[in-house]
């Protein structure tokens, strides 16, 4: 305990030594965007890259003139994959920095401890992630997928002949709200579909748990019982322990396909790909989709990550969040030169409608009320090459039920954002 | 070829009544196959929409011709041939299915091992339309090992047979199998509606029971084991420790940082492998102990000889001291390899794993951890109660003073041992990079429970270390799956708080005059 508390303490200090430092000289003629992302701990696996798409897409806006004639200038703070730690930032950002809009977060605990700071400073804050939903905050908005643009599609392809026809389902997550959440939804959904309670096993591991044994052992005793699939929910790094454990027990995508939420081509890159294949993977956006707008996004991103000598440079990928992540500041951008003002008041307003085309190959709108975009779905396999193979899309995007109707007394809830929700 | 022309009708209708385009576009190439060659089959295939490619593959299954059995291994590869760059996209379903129809025509073989594998691939995957083939294969096998996964494969099938007395057999076969998948099989024959015979109803439920009974067997085997590999692993990560904390008493949190740095080490030898000698790949981890060893112990050395022997005998700096090491450490590899975690693929011969029983396989990665560790545990040993060194280290250890006097070089003593129980946490990084994730904070996660296991077992003692690390590891499994890891990692925590408080010497206490 107390070396915990020690290292926020260090971690605070040294960051706001660091701050007084560097960012105090800048003149008033730029416009100031927070960025949130964990830089280390167990999340900076899927984070840091959100940080350099974002920096990425700040210097691309800026080399085309910047936002109302103002440039656009970062200010990057770690919050380490520590929750409270990300409410302190986050304020530090708002009231010291002064930032017009922060683009942060990856788990939903992290996005949960930010948000009554948002509220309070009426902030802005733009969360690029796929999330259970049950969330709907006037000074949010989603730019990742609700659960009926992920998870709910997933499961139905699990369901159908093309995706093997799973009779039960073995729901594995970390132990934190969007897994519990999202669990919660997808066994009404399952319910609603007729498959009963002894075929739907849940089961949650700490975050940073690496030891996957026993419950590798005991999918496979699970999947004994019938056609199974699981549905992973495991976030962060915990995700390459589990693979390497279902590959070295035998257990393959042919007998037991896991269909992840939350593992992309960035994950796959810290994994040998070759016994996942055919894993499942459920997002708005793959690497390997093919349309000019994407070739541009990923030749973009793979040359500014060499320009800026990024770890692992030379084997650059693009991811969901990612993507979100560049629509997100695009639209941002877009909705700041409309209202002609940074006021979040203003701009919140300018978002409603705004639209984008997007590297997934389709035009995204911004919803007029719900303050989420309208995505296509796609489900990708596992390539050996850590690229995934679209094996289902639909056909338009489609829009975000934040209150799933799988969750008794949503049906009651206003189709708009309001404060505390 | 010959294979086909009696056969033809039979395959579509029980298949595809429903769609009776799809039936005559599948009909219309199986008419065109034996006019081709071979080469047409991945032509026929390549052309196809997904659900003909899937009634496709069905059919072969169902009707293998030895010729094509290049082409299927191709397929399986992700290619059309040898020599055919075309790129070939399969999903899951497809996969499977090629699996099947793979094995279909392996069973045409002249390779024995080779049959084995089929037969026991076909006993999870063989669909009703290949009893037919099955029934002919079973009947002209001359291996017996061959003949029996046959008869198991094919038994699975025959339960819907419309004839009592072949259900009856197939039952009393299965009883004879561990196989999980028997258990739902045998089950739903105990349904009166499934199953109207009676006679196979009761020698269903004779099967299930042993059926069971060799599952619980895998079962409890397969919880030891992973309560082993688990306790091997803890073992690793806290053996080092045991010596610079349990025999030097320096609070060393920076200890998890040996551990990454023989991780990280192992990550560098596999890039320089990789990159100078690409022949020598598969053997990188030997390559990685020796090295991981000197660079951890290295590094223990200089920090021993620089910070550490300033503050001997003043716990509270040295836990300080050696706190701000780790995070100079984190940082310093975070500058230099990034914040991302970095990929340590395991070889060949660590990937997959040893099937026990039908229910257990045990993982290469895990048997050779746990066979390094007792190795890595006896080494220690002989080192310290067989050599010079370690007669001084023990000396050192109980009471520095009269050491000093009968003439042991106390400071060289003391760097030596803090390189020591350095290097071997960096021989324990080199095995955690093989199961687990490496990046900056690969030792924050394991300090907590090498600590653990160091004053659980007596500090001070090696032997108290392995019944520690081994004891966790197993109390550890047996409590998951009754109440889940997060539980179970709480409850183990306030179980030893509990231990602690009841018997604060830890397992072993050293016996005797200990100087503190």
């Amino acid at each position: 305990m107390k070396r915990r508390s020690l290292i926020k303490a260090f971690t605070l200090s040294a960051s706001i030594a660091a701050m007084g430092l560097s960012w105090s000289i800048q003149a008033a003629e730029t416009i100031k965007v927070g960025i949130l992302h964990s830089l280390s701990g167990t999340m900076a696996i899927s984070e840091t890259s959100l940080k350099d798409m974002a920096l990425m897409t700040i210097e691309q806006i800026n080399a085309k003139g910047g936002v109302n004639g103002k440039m656009l200038e970062a200010v990057v703070v770690d919050p380490a994959s520590n929750w409270p730690l990300f409410a302190e930032k986050s304020r530090q950002l708002l009231t010291q920095d002064k930032v017009a809009v922060v683009f942060g977060c990856w788990t939903s605990v992290s996005r949960k401890s930010v948000l009554p700071v948002f509220e309070e400073l009426n902030g802005l804050l733009f969360y690029p992630v796929q999330y259970e939903g049950e969330e709907m905050s006037p000074n949010v908005f989603y730019t990742g997928a609700a659960p009926n643009q992920q998870a709910i599609p997933a499961v139905e392809y699990l369901m159908s002949e093309e995706g093997g026809a799973a009779k039960r389902y073995f729901l594995l997550g970390t132990d934190y709200v969007y897994p519990r959440t999202t669990n919660k939804i997808l066994r009404a959904f399952l319910h609603s579909k007729g498959v009963a309670d002894k075929d739907i096993e849940e089961v949650y591991t700490p975050f940073g748990h690496s030891d996957y044994q026993t419950i590798v052992a005991n999918i496979k005793k699970f999947s004994a019982g019938g056609k199974t699939a699981v549905i992973s929910t495991v976030n962060g790094d915990s995700n390459v322990p589990f693979y390497k454990e279902l590959a070295n027990q035998g257990l393959k995508a042919t007998d037991v396909p896991v269909v992840a939420f939350s593992v992309g081509e960035e994950e796959l890159r810290g994994i040998d790909a070759k016994p996942l294949v055919g894993h499942l993977a459920a997002w708005n956006y793959f690497e390997s989709v093919e349309n000019p707008v994407n070739t541009q996004f990923v030749s973009d991103w793979k040359a500014y990550a060499k320009a800026k000598n990024l770890p692992g440079a030379d084997k650059a990928v693009t991811n969901d969040p990612m993507e979100a992540t560049y629509v997100g500041i695009h639209m941002w951008a877009q909705a700041v030169e409309k209202a002609k003002s940074t006021d979040v008041d203003k701009v919140r307003e300018a978002l409603a409608g705004q639209s984008f085309k997007a590297p997934s190959g389709f035009t995204l709108t911004m919803d007029k009320t719900n303050h989420h975009l309208h995505k296509p779905v796609m489900i990708g396999e596992i390539q050996d090459d850590g690229q995934f193979n679209v094996v289902w899309e639909t056909e338009s995007p489609v829009r975000a039920q934040p209150w799933s109707p799988f969750i008794p007394g949503n049906d009651k809830r206003p189709d708009y954002a309001v404060k505390g929700n | 070829m010959n294979l086909w022309e009696p056969a033809l009708p039979a395959i579509g209708p029980n298949e595809h009544h429903k769609d009776p385009a799809m039936l005559k576009a599948l009909l219309a190439l199986l008419l065109l196959l034996p006019l081709a060659a071979q080469a047409g089959d991945a032509d026929f295939f390549i052309a196809a929409k997904p659900n003909e490619q899937a009634s496709l593959l069905q059919a072969w299954a169902a009707q293998p011709d030895p010729a094509r059995l290049a082409l299927l291994s191709a397929m399986q590869q992700g290619r059309l041939g040898a020599d055919d760059t075309r790129k070939l996209r399969l999903n899951n379903r497809l996969r499977g299915l090629l699996d099947n129809a793979l094995a279909s025509h392996q069973l045409l073989s002249d390779d024995a091992t080779l049959r084995l594998a089929a037969a026991r691939q076909l006993q999870k995957s063989a669909q009703p339309a290949q009893v037919a083939f099955l029934d002919r294969r079973f009947a002209g096998e001359p291996d017996a090992a061959v003949h029996a996964a046959l008869g198991l494969a094919l038994a699975n099938l025959q339960l819907a047979d419309s004839n009592p007395a072949v259900r009856l057999a197939a039952v009393r076969l299965l009883g004879e199998t561990g196989d999980p998948m028997a258990r739902t099989r045998l089950e739903t024959l105990l349904d009166p509606a499934v199953e109207t015979d009676a006679g196979v109803r009761t020698a269903a439920e004779t099967s299930l029971a042993q059926v069971k009974r060799k599952l619980l067997i895998g079962e409890l085997l397969g919880q030891a084991f992973s309560g082993l590999s688990l306790g091997s692993i803890l073992l690793l990560a806290a053996l080092g420790l045991a010596i610079t904390f349990g025999l030097l008493g320096v609070i060393n949190m920076a200890h998890g940082e040996m551990l990454m740095l023989g991780a990280y080490t192992t990550y560098v030898v596999q890039v320089l492998v990789q990159r100078y000698a690409p022949g020598a790949l598969e053997f990188y981890p030997l390559l990685a102990l020796p090295a991981a060893f000197a660079v951890s112990a290295g590094v223990g050395m200089l920090l021993e000889r620089t910070v550490i022997r300033h503050l001997y005998g003043r716990p509270l700096e040295t836990l300080l001291a050696t706190w701000g090491i780790s995070l100079i450490l984190i940082q310093a590899i975070r500058l230099i390899f990034g914040a991302q975690n970095v990929e340590v693929a395991n070889p060949g011969w660590l990937s997959g794993g040893l099937q026990v029983l039908p229910n257990l396989v045990l993982p290469y990665s895990r048997i050779v951890i746990i066979g390094f560790a007792l190795c890595v545990v006896l080494l220690t040993w002989l080192l310290l109660n067989r050599t010079r060194l370690g007669l001084n280290v023990r000396a050192v250890t109980q009471n520095r003073n009269m050491a000093a006097c009968c003439g042991v070089p106390t400071g060289r003593v003391d760097m030596l041992a803090f390189g020591l129980g350095s290097g071997i946490a960096g021989l324990g990084g080199v095995a955690l990079s093989q199961i687990g994730n490496v990046g900056p904070d690969l030792g924050q996660s394991y300090i907590i429970d090498s600590f653990l296991v160091v004053v659980l077992g007596g500090v001070g003692q090696l032997a108290g270390s392995l019944w520690a690390a081994f004891g966790l590891g197993i109390a550890n499994k047996l409590l998951e799956p009754q109440i889940g890891a997060v539980l179970g990692k709480i409850l183990i925590l306030a179980l030893i708080i509990l231990f602690i408080q009841k018997r604060p010497q830890g397992l072993f206490a050293l016996k005797g005059r200990v100087i503190d």
